[in-house]
């Protein structure tokens, strides 16, 4: 789960991660009341979007004056904000933060994420904070140092130094860069998130360490630790259909092309989007309805797909294992009877009962297409986009 | 011949009186799996599926020599499950529970290093020998004896190989789905390491997906160890958009890393033979064979 930087820092706050001063703000004249209230001459005007890059995506703004907030906010709110995250289409944005400007000797990189390949969480930091991680990790890996953190012992003060000695930290500057660390991993670790990403932060001219962007991702499963982290969900900034999709405990992803796939299983349902890419067509989106294919699941899955202008076909590609597929057969058959769909249905069911599944199909007065592999669906799911059935 | 689990194995179901540990248990049970004890704290003394049901693993291996052990606890008390099974010294624990935080299979893994406890999983369907054990949620009956190990990160996608190779003549001598998490027990290249000297494997499917650099570790071990079973692998994803989750924890193209493109060549320049669909994977591990 992702949430905004205001957000993160109001939790920065309260595991003592030093942040700068700032208040979040939904409308202009809720801009105006955080400048008024703050006494900070100078400020910057930030937009809160799920994505990063905002500030070469002019979502970031220098304000010098109560004018130059109003102006500023009345600028950036509402704007279509495009960033290398966002993606072409971009995000609104909806919700600003505030913040006392900052006086910055020295800008660095920190992080924290889980490291697969050494199953542990490794804390990073770079003297190249500002720009993006990803080019300094390809370019020169050699400048971001790297500190594994014990399962049992958690970030030591020893390793918080020497993330503070490799940033060029000296005296009082030292200690607060590791103060900032060994609270960075403290709410890390209590919060169960799954990256953290300070870029950057930053050596004040007063030789404070501090944070002055925040980015934080909880991890999905630790979730059930932190019933209150639930409130701080954006629901704007996820895709509608994907929304609902959740609801209806379905895994769905909207993709660009046209022919919608519905799948039991994540990795079969991501061949399944390679298989129809190599047949010569596009998949619509990522769909797993999971281990139970039951009526219910299969006409939900069929209204977000066709929640999507752009599907001209539906692939169903089912591997019954425990599920068996004269039911899948059946919930298919029944959501089709209750649901309009307007577009070519290919079928592909195999596993257990596969042969029961196909006398049901056929004898059904609905017009499927059935397909006896996995190749042959997606060639025929392909061709029916083109109007060939 | 085999790896992992068969004729020795003896199963304690550590969730037995759960919806999912009964049902699957039962399906286990039906296929010929050994199962000897079920675990289920403040249970013990009962009796569930023709098992004697126990309050903790040790009890299981004390009174029933249970040496392998499955779960299927709900995700907050899964990772305190596989801890009781490894300090009781379990060869192997096979997770099947999904949604268990990375914390704590940080912890977990890092509590079966000095032990000889081996875990697979989480998030996985488990481990099967056809005609021996059946240890999981995977359907039994589209599984034939023979001489293809087969691993994969996906669970359906597995079946798919499994069914492939049937069809094509072949059967699987162990079948392991290693699991979708970030974090997991056994990886590609433990299961390299057992395919390699199990005399009853003659050729291997690697069933891969975006996430993570599991499959470029695996290429660079086959290149270091001269593995010389043929290998047929697919690669899952490759029309995935990177920063998307596909369903899988693990399975996310993050930071410009994990993609399909990067894994395909890493298998191909290791003499792995990749294939583009995941409808020619039985096909190409027949030509392999024959080779």
């Amino acid at each position: 789960m992702k949430i905004h930087e205001y957000q993160a820092k109001e939790i920065f706050r309260n595991f003592d991660v030093r942040v700068p001063e700032g208040k979040p703000a939904f409308s202009v004249k809720e801009a105006l009341q955080a400048y008024d209230e703050m006494g900070s001459e100078t400020v910057v005007v930030k937009a809160q979007i799920h994505a990063g890059g905002r500030g070469k995506g002019g979502g970031v703004k220098l304000a010098h004056n109560r004018n130059d907030v109003e102006l500023l906010s009345s600028q950036i709110l509402g704007m279509n904000l495009v960033t290398h995250q966002t993606g072409p289409e971009g995000k609104q944005v909806q919700r600003l933060l505030i913040e006392t400007g900052i006086d910055i000797e020295k800008e660095f990189y920190a992080g924290i994420v889980l490291d697969r390949k050494e199953k542990k969480f490794v804390f990073m930091v770079s003297t190249e904070g500002g720009v993006e991680i990803e080019k300094v990790a390809e370019n020169s890996p050699e400048k971001i140092i790297k500190e594994w953190i014990h399962p049992e012992d958690g970030l030591t003060t020893n390793q918080a130094k020497k993330l503070g000695d490799a940033l060029g930290l000296k005296g009082s500057q030292l200690d607060s860069g590791i103060e900032i660390f060994t609270a960075l991993w403290k709410a890390f670790n209590n919060l169960d998130c799954s990256l953290m990403e300070i870029n950057p932060l930053v050596l004040t001219k007063n030789d404070e360490v501090i944070a002055l962007d925040a980015k934080i991702n909880f991890d999905g499963n630790g979730l059930f630790r932190h019933p209150e982290l639930s409130d701080l969900r954006d629901e704007s900034e996820e895709d509608s259909a994907e929304a609902e999709a959740s609801s209806y405990n379905l895994n769905y992803i909207k993709l660009d092309g046209n022919v919608g796939c519905m799948v039991n299983g994540a990795g079969l349902a991501m061949g399944t989007m390679d298989i129809i890419k190599l047949k010569g067509g596009e998949p619509a989106n990522f769909l797993d309805v999971g281990g139970v294919a039951n009526p219910e699941t299969v006409a939900n899955g069929f209204k977000i797909i066709l929640s999507d202008p752009n599907v001209q076909s539906i692939l169903i590609n089912i591997f019954g294992g425990i599920v068996r597929c004269d039911r899948v057969a059946q919930g298919v058959i029944n959501a089709m009877e209750t649901i309009s769909v307007n577009v070519p249905v290919v079928i592909r069911l195999e596993g257990t009962n596969a042969k029961e599944a196909s006398i049901l199909l056929e004898q059904s007065p609905l017009n499927f297409i059935v397909a006896n592999s996995l190749s042959d669906a997606a060639e025929k799911a392909v061709a029916a986009t083109n109007g060939v059935v | 011949m085999s790896v992992l689990v068969g004729n020795d194995t003896r199963l304690v179901i550590q969730g037995i009186t759960g919806t999912e540990g009964s049902f699957h248990g039962q399906q286990m049970i039906e296929y010929g799996t050994n199962v000897v004890a079920g675990v289920t704290p403040g249970k013990g003394g009962q009796e569930a599926l023709g098992v004697p049901v126990f309050n903790s693993v040790q009890e299981a291996v004390e009174k029933q020599s249970a040496n392998t052990s499955v779960i299927f606890v709900p995700p907050k008390f899964a990772a305190g499950a596989m801890m009781e099974s490894i300090d009781a010294n379990m060869d192997l624990i096979i997770c099947i529970t999904e949604g268990i935080p990375a914390s704590d299979m940080v912890k977990v893994n890092h509590a079966l290093e000095n032990n000889k406890t081996r875990v697979v999983g989480p998030n996985c369907p488990g481990v099967i020998t056809p005609g021996q054990a059946k240890i999981g949620i995977m359907p039994g009956f589209i599984h034939t004896p023979g001489n293809i190990g087969i691993m994969s990160r996906s669970g359906t996608l597995t079946y798919e190989a499994v069914h492939q190779i049937g069809t094509h003549g072949l059967g699987q001598s162990t079948v392991i789905g290693i699991g979708g998490d970030p974090i997991i027990g056994t990886t590609f290249i433990d299961m390299l390491e057992l395919f390699a000297t199990d005399e009853g494997t003659e050729g291997v499917v690697m069933i891969g997906e975006i996430g993570g650099t599991a499959e470029e570790e695996a290429a660079q071990w086959v290149l270091d160890n001269n593995f010389s079973k043929p290998i047929v692998s697919f690669i899952a994803g490759q029309t995935a958009p990177p920063g998307r989750r596909m369903g899988h924890a693990g399975a996310i193209i993050a930071g410009g890393k994990g993609t399909a493109v990067e894994k395909m060549a890493e298998l191909k320049k290791a003499g792995i033979t990749v294939v583009e669909s995941p409808a020619d994977i039985g096909q190409a591990m027949v030509s392999e064979i024959n080779k």
